[in-house]
């Protein structure tokens, strides 16, 4: 099937990547060489010469979301929400972007590419998909799926993934994910005619191999472990963070109360009055500003789980890599073994345990016609299992280097990401912090009284002057 | 609790009369009330917590008990109109603070001293519970208390018409196991403030000859009381969700060092937000402390002074409403004209008194309620900006020194 081979050594035109964009975030993916044609005639792809399928650079988007109904597979009615994806391709000359494809996909296909992605490039680090159902929710939050803040969100993971993937040097050249920008009938069918579900490794397999491996690459074991210890402290932190989401939303909307009481007070006052109808505007103003700053929490939020299923991502280049080992020894002592039976069938000393020693001992000798042939057959196996292992300790080098340099290229995304993501916290806080201090410079002239005229400049650096303006009447 | 409770060493003075009627009581009698402090929570079984109350029979249509689960000071208004106008030489002196500390909670007595004209001081070291927000009993909380307490007897004593109040004679003498029986003579009335004072008020609706600045006072009162309660209640819960975000906040900071073991090229980003998270968490410890020294019990204290005012214009109107059926008596009825004459010469007098004193009084406490709750929630701004000043800064230095930009001017008129 279309195994792209992979070439870590293709020098591909850097493309800065950002995850997690808002709408029509977009990227270039600059691609090398041409193809016949453009989209428009699907059969195109079938003629495929090189490994790039795009003209000139490309944007991808997913722009929509909608709420579908329809019948699955048992034929009943169900209902689902469908994305569009919008790829547009953009002019050298003028940097206008025309749109090339545009079709309508849902959740499951996306979890169909990634899997199929995971077969065929098991040696890449897959980007990983927006969470299936909401976790780490606090109580504003819904957990609904089909809540449109949830879709919104949702939407935008599911762009950066496609982003990712379309960025990545290897990923981006593959057939599949092509047609999943271009093809909208037919390419469910399209990539289950490739068979990889029978391709595979199956998870018992893999568990297998996880528990009875001998010497597995160190750094594949670091690496495990790496990954491991991140999804336990992400995990961590997300729910904590969701906690703290809550409670802060707790005192900013229990000061909205102040609002109410102040506005009910003020009538009652003559003059208090204005002051304290003021001060209780103030305080719905700071209650309601706390719906944005946890929103823009939820994006930071966001870009850390993307790092909290990386690490899954990871542990499954790992477990490719044990699994292959494993084979590797598995092979390897399988031909030591035959090698010792020949040897021993050759020289007649017998060594080791076989069941044709046990019954020769008790039923007689062979007879030497017998033993050679044996010894023909041991030596025919010997040397197709000798090409064996060359092959497979070649892949499994191979797989190892590639491997590694695709967590190396991951590694550097992950801190500058990652940093990136914890600035971006500490530029929320700041701003968070000024939002509460304002100039409230038009709310002088609306309150003068002096009892009251600190309220207007509750959070304000203002207050001082103000103070000093205004008789502290006391 | 154990038997410090209340040191003997007053003369014991019974309670001169019958609740009820408007017999005269000789000056200085009394007894003690435990002043309850529990903020946050009521447990009505416990019975030192329990809130002053008496039963329905002895209660007159312009008292009522405030069952509010956070009345640190509360008290009865049972306004005796007693014929003894001369009551007025009565001095307090709140002091001598003492913690004790028990397994079940930590309170606090406070000796009151009270001077009469007629009788010789009774040092009765008092209890003064106080349970809930306030964890630690440093000396400046202690002396804050013992300064309000002071302050909040000595307005009473000062008080022309809340001197002859009965229930406060009874605080300032009566024995612990008086006081209890004393206590325990009236149920828990748990219905909100607001609904009995309505309730009363209703039923003095019928006062027809009240002047119009009182009906006005009364409006104001009704009103502000609500008000400041709804303000209590707000501010305490505000204080309660800042506790609970504290408790979060010092448990999501040091995850981020705990990443940083793993994260070599994260380390000094993962470690500094670390370091800011708990910055910004000392600075909301210094906000809570804030609400709860100054905020809280300011608010607090004004909500027990409404009500206390609330009892007082009740009882003016009922000696007003006293007034006017004795007159109207009069008007039908010839029989015992003279003793009538003389009864509504009398009320008349009193009528005059209360509403000049209630006069003199009704200024001087709006100008005191705007000044006190205008400070506090200065204050309470104040140390808002702070914190925000502090995390602002905490955050900002910690940008600087991960980026290596200089960070955006401040528009003051950017929101």
């Amino acid at each position: 099937m279309e195994q792209t081979p992979p070439d870590p050594e293709r020098p591909l035109q850097p493309a800065p990547l950002e995850p997690l964009g808002g709408p029509g975030a977009v990227l270039e993916a600059a691609v090398g060489e041409e193809t016949q044609g453009t989209r428009e005639d699907s059969s195109g792809v079938e003629t495929m010469t090189g490994n790039n399928f795009w003209l000139k650079k490309i944007e991808i988007s997913v722009s929509e979301a909608e709420k579908r109904t329809g019948r699955n597979a048992m034929n009943m009615q169900e209902t689902y929400t469908a994305y569009l994806i919008e790829t547009r391709s953009v002019g050298h000359a003028d940097g206008q972007s025309v749109l090339t494809d545009s079709l309508w996909r849902r959740y499951s296909e996306f979890e169909l590419l990634r899997n199929y992605l995971l077969v065929y490039y098991p040696h890449i680090v897959v980007p990983p998909l927006p969470e299936k159902r909401a976790e780490f929710v606090w109580h504003k939050l819904s957990a609904d799926n089909m809540d449109p803040d949830f879709v919104e969100r949702r939407r935008i993971g599911l762009e950066n993934f496609l982003l990712r993937v379309a960025s990545h040097p290897v990923l981006c050249r593959d057939k599949i994910f092509y047609l999943f920008l271009t093809q909208e009938g037919n390419w469910k069918e399209t990539v289950n005619e490739t068979g990889f579900q029978l391709k595979a490794d199956s998870r018992l397999k893999a568990l297998n191999a996880t528990f009875r491996v001998k010497n597995p690459d160190k750094r594949f074991t670091e690496l495990k472990h790496y990954s491991d210890e991140l999804q336990s402290v992400i995990s961590h932190l997300l729910r904590v963070r969701a906690r703290v989401a809550d409670r802060l939303y707790g005192v900013y909307k229990v000061h909205g109360n102040y609002g109410r009481v102040f506005s009910e007070w003020s009538a009652i006052e003559k003059e208090m009055g204005d002051g304290l109808q003021s001060a209780g505007h103030h305080m719905d103003v700071y209650a309601s500003s706390i719906d944005d700053i946890l929103e823009d929490e939820e994006h930071y939020a966001d870009q850390l789980k993307e790092y909290l299923f990386y690490a899954e991502a990871l542990r499954a280049v790992c477990r490719k890599h044990e699994l292959m080992q494993y084979d590797l020894e598995t092979a390897a002592q399988d031909l030591a073994s035959k090698k010792q039976q020949c040897e021993e069938l050759a020289t007649g000393t017998v060594r080791t345990f076989s069941l044709k020693g046990m019954t020769t001992k008790l039923f007689g000798q062979e007879a030497p016609e017998q033993r050679e042939a044996r010894v023909k057959v041991l030596e025919e196996q010997i040397g197709e299992g000798e090409q064996q292992l060359k092959s497979k300790n070649l892949e499994s080098r191979e797989f190892v280097k590639n491997a590694w340099a695709d967590i190396e290229r991951f590694k550097e995304q992950k801190n500058r990401d990652l940093k990136e993501a914890l600035i971006s916290y500490a530029v929320m806080q700041i701003s968070m912090c000024k939002k509460h201090f304002g100039g409230r410079s038009r709310q002088v002239s609306v309150s003068l009284k002096p009892v009251w005229s600190v309220w207007e400049f509750k959070f304000g650096p203002m207050l001082r002057s103000a103070l000093a303006r205004c008789n502290p009447g006391k | 609790m154990d038997g410090e409770r209340l040191a003997s060493g007053s003369s014991e003075l019974a309670v001169g009369e019958s609740p009820r009627g408007g017999a005269p009581i000789p000056g200085g009698s009394g007894s003690c009330s435990l002043l309850q402090a529990d903020v946050l929570d009521l447990d009505e079984d416990e019975d030192d917590l329990e809130v002053f109350s008496k039963d329905a029979s002895l209660m007159d249509m312009n008292s009522f008990s405030p069952m509010m689960p956070t009345s640190p000071l509360s008290m009865i208004n049972q306004v005796k109109f007693e014929d003894e106008p001369d009551l007025k030489d009565l001095f307090i002196t709140v002091d001598a603070p003492e913690s004790h500390v028990t397994t079940i909670e930590t309170f606090i007595t406070y000796r009151i001293i009270t001077k009469v004209n007629a009788e010789g001081p009774f040092p009765l070291p008092e209890k003064f519970i106080v349970k809930g927000m306030v964890e630690r009993f440093n000396d400046d909380f202690i002396e804050t208390r013992r300064k309000a307490l002071h302050k909040f007897l000595n307005r009473i004593a000062d008080h022309p018409t809340l001197t002859f109040n009965e229930d406060f004679k009874v605080f300032l003498t009566a024995q612990a196991s008086e006081l209890s029986s004393y206590k325990k003579q009236g149920p828990g009335l748990l219905s909100r403030m607001g609904q009995t004072v309505r309730a009363v008020a209703s039923s003095m609706r019928g006062v027809r000859n009240r002047p119009d600045e009182f009906t006005e006072m009364n409006n104001f009162i009704e009103t502000f009381s609500q008000k400041i309660n709804l303000i209590d209640k707000i501010s305490q819960r505000i204080y309660k969700e800042e506790r609970d975000y504290l408790d979060e906040m010092k448990e999501y900071g040091p995850i981020h060092t705990v990443w940083s073991a793993s994260e070599e090229d994260l380390v000094d980003t993962l470690k500094g937000i670390a370091n800011c998270i708990e910055q910004c968490c000392k600075a909301t410890e210094k906000r809570m402390s804030g609400l709860s020294e100054v905020l809280l019990p300011v608010v607090h204290e004004y909500v027990l002074y409404s009500e206390m005012l609330m009892g007082v214009m009740k009882r003016r109107d009922q000696i007003q409403t006293e007034l006017d059926s004795k007159v109207e008596a009069l008007t039908y009825k010839k029989a015992d004209a003279d003793l009538l004459t003389e009864e509504i010469g009398k009320l008349e007098d009193k009528v005059e008194c209360a509403n000049n004193a209630l006069k003199a009084d009704w200024e001087r406490w709006k100008q005191n309620m705007q000044n006190d709750l205008k400070s506090a929630f200065t204050d309470t701004a104040e140390e808002n900006i702070r914190y925000y000043e502090q995390c602002l800064a905490t955050w900002e230095s910690f940008l600087t020194s991960q980026t290596d930009l200089p960070l955006e001017e401040d528009s003051e008129d950017k929101i």
